[in-house]
């Protein structure tokens, strides 16, 4: 190409622009209008043959019962989501007890369907969580509460407002080791009273775990009494030193 | 100081002592490997503590270890005469978890199983109950029945009592062909069976004489202790999640839900001889409605969960409320899996029933408890 025409063709040059940008714009169009035909096949499609979808998370301070509970117990709710049709609020370890008080006799959430744990050790403080899902049968309607707890921390026990509460926090902690205050009867549930550890914990390994701690140091005197990790469970007594082995009788069979 | 036979004795008399006596965990009429530390007056039970845990696996655990899929035979092995609705609560709760919508043609085979699931389950219970309080005969009748159910189950996935035979997305087998038409025939006998059992016991005196009156459980405690499945209706409340939130096929299908009203064993008795009949009902509501079409849905060869997400989910068992609450991490193992064992809860009250009755009623409230261990213990 010489300068000239190069000069002379300014207009031209931009009419090839103007070209090019119109031929990207509909190949946009063509892609976006690929991509709506895609998702329209994709809506046309029944609903098991789609891709699967997760429920989505909204925030859920608009829900009657989180604006009717923010009310009263303020500061203990810190977070209010809608997950799929789940209502899951974030609550202050220190108000559990009043909120869960509030839920069971003003709002009608009269039954307590479990409660259960997690550990998160990756979290740098709060470790654990304790999990509550609670029911109403005019409402029809489930609720999840969840209260973090850093390790070594109390939980306010709900016991006083359900009874059944009981042995769900006794299992939280047999398995996590997060104790309930003013819990009745706080003892160990799945595994043995002198069992060593919390099993459901990350750092809890499966195959379990050979700490050689007495089982039952409050009733046996020391040195004595089951021993964790010893297969028979009791701890054997030292073996007597084996006496020399006759050099003359062994390797000779008659 | 005045006494007759029926006043329940909890003070100490006559210069008596209140005994500690041990019962179970190796002892028939537990079910299982209950043990309960009773303190007696005599022959009344004064107090009752029930020691669980002597067949925990640490089922909880092993659902973190392994995927999605593999997860489902651990379901099984919880409660054990009622695999298949362990199963459907698991798969029910990585569905929702995920995001995976079965088709219409795997929620109906879904709801004929674990009808036939509640059928049998049911059925055990009555075998083992009726036993323990005296009457032997309906042990024979209620296994012939249970028998044919299981050969269903046989023909259909290959295993009796742990049948892991549903998987998250669908179904993983289609019915045999001849399933339709013998599932029919059981369902069209069964309640004539029903009648067979009731005539042996609904007006037997001995059998109201065991039953009426003990063990009561008022609704306002049962709901205290989150007491669900036919305990909770047997004391007069209406609620089953089968109608409060439905799954699967469950709001295609009439059905009703019976209720009892004077909270002892004998009305729990009465729920459950009904839900039999009302199971076969659906049944053969599913098995005229069953659809044609795919039983899988589309869906990864390895699930994976979104990262930070939970879901909870739960099915009416034969027992109660078994529900399954995950949480994923976005790798292909739940990153925390919690059963809610139905039977866990009802045992909890079982000292409330049982204060202040005779020890021979506690094997009768045992038995309408009707617990599982391995769902207990997990």
């Amino acid at each position: 190409m010489s300068d000239e025409e190069q000069l002379g063709s300014t207009a031209d040059e931009v009419e090839a622009k103007a070209e090019a940008e119109a031929k990207a714009m509909a190949k946009a169009e063509a892609i976006a209008a690929a991509k709506a035909k895609k998702a329209a096949e994709e809506a046309a499609k029944p609903v098991w043959e789609r891709d699967p979808k997760p429920p989505e998370v909204v925030d859920a301070s608009g829900d009657s019962l989180v604006s009717d509970l923010r009310a009263v117990h303020g500061e203990t709710i810190s977070s209010a989501n809608l997950i799929g049709e789940d209502l899951t609020l974030g609550v202050d370890r220190s108000g559990i007890r009043e909120l869960c008080d509030s839920l069971r006799n003003q709002h009608g959430y009269r039954l307590l369907v479990d409660i259960c744990g997690a550990d998160y050790p990756q979290r740098e403080e709060e470790r654990f969580e304790v999990v509550y899902h609670v029911y109403s049968l005019e409402r029809n309607r489930r609720v999840r509460l969840k209260v973090r707890v850093p390790e070594g921390e109390d939980v306010p026990s709900v016991t006083s407002v359900w009874r059944g509460a009981d042995w769900c926090e006794r299992e939280i902690f047999d398995m996590f080791g997060i104790v309930f205050s003013d819990h009745p009867d706080m003892t160990r549930i799945l595994t043995w009273e002198g069992f060593n550890g919390h099993p459901l914990r990350k750092d809890f390994p499966v195959e379990g775990i050979d700490t050689g701690a007495a089982i039952y140091p409050e009733r046996y005197e020391e040195d004595a009494g089951p021993i964790a990790g010893t297969g028979t469970g009791w701890k054997l007594p030292k073996p007597e030193p084996e006496p020399e082995p006759e050099s003359e009788s062994e390797g000779v069979e008659s | 100081m005045s006494l007759s036979s029926d006043t329940p004795r909890t003070e100490t008399l006559f210069g008596l002592q209140e005994m500690e006596l041990n019962f179970g965990p190796q002892h028939p009429a537990t079910h299982g490997v209950l043990r309960l530390r009773l303190k007696v007056d005599g022959e009344r039970v004064v107090d009752a503590y029930p020691i669980i845990g002597y067949l925990h696996r640490g089922t909880e655990k092993l659902f973190e270890l392994h995927p999605y899929f593999q997860n489902v035979p651990h379901t099984d092995r919880m409660d054990y005469v009622a695999a298949a609705t362990s199963n459907l609560a698991y798969v029910g709760a990585v569905e929702k978890l995920i995001g995976l919508t079965p088709p219409p043609r795997a929620r109906y085979i879904r709801t004929i199983l674990a009808e036939l699931q509640r059928i049998s389950s049911h059925l055990i219970w009555l075998a083992t109950h009726a036993i323990d309080i005296g009457a032997m005969t309906p042990f024979f009748y209620t296994f012939r029945e249970r028998e044919v159910i299981l050969d269903l189950f046989e023909e259909y996935c290959g295993a009796r009592l742990t049948l892991n035979c549903m998987r998250p997305g669908g179904q993983p087998y289609d019915l045999p062909v001849g399933w339709e038409e013998r599932c029919r025939e059981f369902i069209d006998d069964f309640p004539g069976k029903v009648d067979e059992y009731e005539g042996l016991l609904t007006n037997n005196r001995i059998w109201k004489k065991r039953t009426i009156d003990v063990g009561i459980l008022p609704p306002e405690v049962a709901l205290e202790y989150g007491v669900t499945g036919p305990m909770l209706r047997g004391a007069g409340i209406e609620w089953d999640i089968r109608k409060a939130m439905p799954y699967e096929a469950y709001s295609e299908v009439e059905f009703d839900v019976p209720v009892a009203h004077n909270c002892d064993t004998y009305d729990r008795y009465v729920v459950r001889m009904e839900e039999m009949r009302q199971s076969t009902r659906i049944v053969d509501q599913c098995l005229e409605k069953l659809p044609d079409g795919p039983i899988m849905a589309k869906r990864p060869r390895v699930l994976k969960a979104p990262k930070d997400s939970e879901a909870y989910f739960s099915v009416e068992g034969p027992k109660g409320e078994i529900g399954f609450y995950i949480v994923g991490d976005g790798t292909h193992t739940p990153y925390r899996c919690r059963v809610r064992p139905a039977s866990f809860m009802n045992l909890q009250v079982l000292p409330e029933m049982v204060r202040g009755q005779l020890i021979a009623d506690l094997v009768a409230v045992i038995g309408t408890t009707d617990i599982v261990l391995g769902e207990i213990d997990r």
